[in-house]
């Protein structure tokens, strides 16, 4: 019994480290969405390149899609931008969402860097986004075809997070 | 020198002005209200600063969001589940009891009870070495010893 008393600090110790190194591979930065499961909030905002057109949720529903969150002030953006032209030659659907941005500069930036997005939501005011529980930019949400959102990415898609994390439940959405 | 005084000077006012908005209040209740409400809720961006805090955009749009619910008259309650039912329980510095948070709420009850238990034990384990100890105490000739040392003492 004593004996056993002895590896009482190591066992302590063994449970702190799991903790801990546990620990060094949390991303306390990526908040779980509280809209998991729940549809789209309700909007109607403006098309970033076309005048007059009015975009809804109603819009948005019909197909899976990514719903990505962008601005031209963002630099992870930019690094992102690529991989989603990539993606968007390949058939995946992309929605942008223009996050709290001068429209001008975004429909220079859609000029410059190619459109990957079927609709060009122009959210200037950031109401959309506060909807969606946005809190920074790159952000991308993942909704089903009834336009229930499934998942969200909090940080730059690069090749590697679209193959390991987001293609899997891309490709479970279209099979639904 | 002077001058230098002045620039830290100017730098640490702007630095305490920053997270200043002109709201107006219809009263020092609403005031009061609003205050407690960015000092209760926490920044998604800053993670470790309330709305109050923090300079962030985002703080600076749920302030604002937060004046807009008061101005419509919206209780406490109302806004915070409306910002909750966005950004999540996270938001929150005072987090509400359920599955995900029982640990966070009972875990410090359970150190307590375990501490109680542990004290228990050991209080415990000393009442039974003490009887041993009073079997062991002094001899006869050591009683004597004492009680005359004791005696003299008195006698002073």
């Amino acid at each position: 019994m004593k004996r056993a008393f002895l590896l009482l600090p190591l066992a302590l110790f063994l449970l702190m480290a799991v903790f801990l190194y546990r620990g060094l591979f949390l991303k306390p930065e990526e908040l779980p969405s509280a809209l998991i499961g729940k549809p789209l909030p309700v909007f109607s905002l403006p098309s970033v390149l076309e005048d007059q057109r009015l975009i809804s949720q109603a819009d948005v529903v019909g197909r899976p899609a990514l719903l990505n969150v962008w601005a031209t002030w963002c630099i992870a953006c930019k690094v992102e931008h690529p991989v989603l032209n990539k993606l968007a030659a390949q058939g995946v659907i992309i929605h942008g969402i223009n996050y709290k941005d001068d429209n001008t500069a975004a429909r220079q930036w859609l000029k410059d860097f190619l459109n990957p997005y079927k609709l060009n939501i122009q959210d200037e005011q950031g109401r959309l986004g506060l909807d969606l529980g946005v809190y920074g930019a790159p952000e991308t949400f993942l909704i089903d075809k009834r336009g229930v959102i499934r998942h969200k990415f909090v940080g730059v898609i690069t090749e590697q997070v679209w193959r390991e994390q987001l293609a899997p439940r891309y490709q479970e959405l279209l099979s639904e | 020198m002077k001058t230098l005084i002045a620039a830290v000077a100017l730098g640490w006012s702007l630095n305490s002005m920053a997270a200043i908005d002109t709201y107006e209040f219809s009263g020092d209740e609403e005031r009061a209200r609003y205050r407690v409400l960015v000092e209760e809720l926490r920044c998604p961006k800053c993670q470790n600063q309330n709305l109050a805090d923090s300079n962030a955009p985002i703080a600076m749009d749920l302030r604002r969001e937060i004046y807009r619910l008061l101005k419509e008259g919206q209780t406490d309650a109302q806004i915070v589940e409306y910002l909750v039912a966005r950004y999540g329980d996270f938001v929150r510095y005072s987090p509400p009891l359920n599955a995900n948070t029982l640990l966070l709420w009972l875990g410090p009850l359970g150190l307590l009870a375990g501490g109680a238990v542990l004290l228990r034990l050991i209080v415990r384990r000393k009442q039974r070495v003490l009887p041993d100890a009073q079997d062991q105490g002094l001899s006869d000739s050591e009683r004597t010893r004492l009680a005359s040392l004791l005696d003299h003492k008195t006698d002073d």
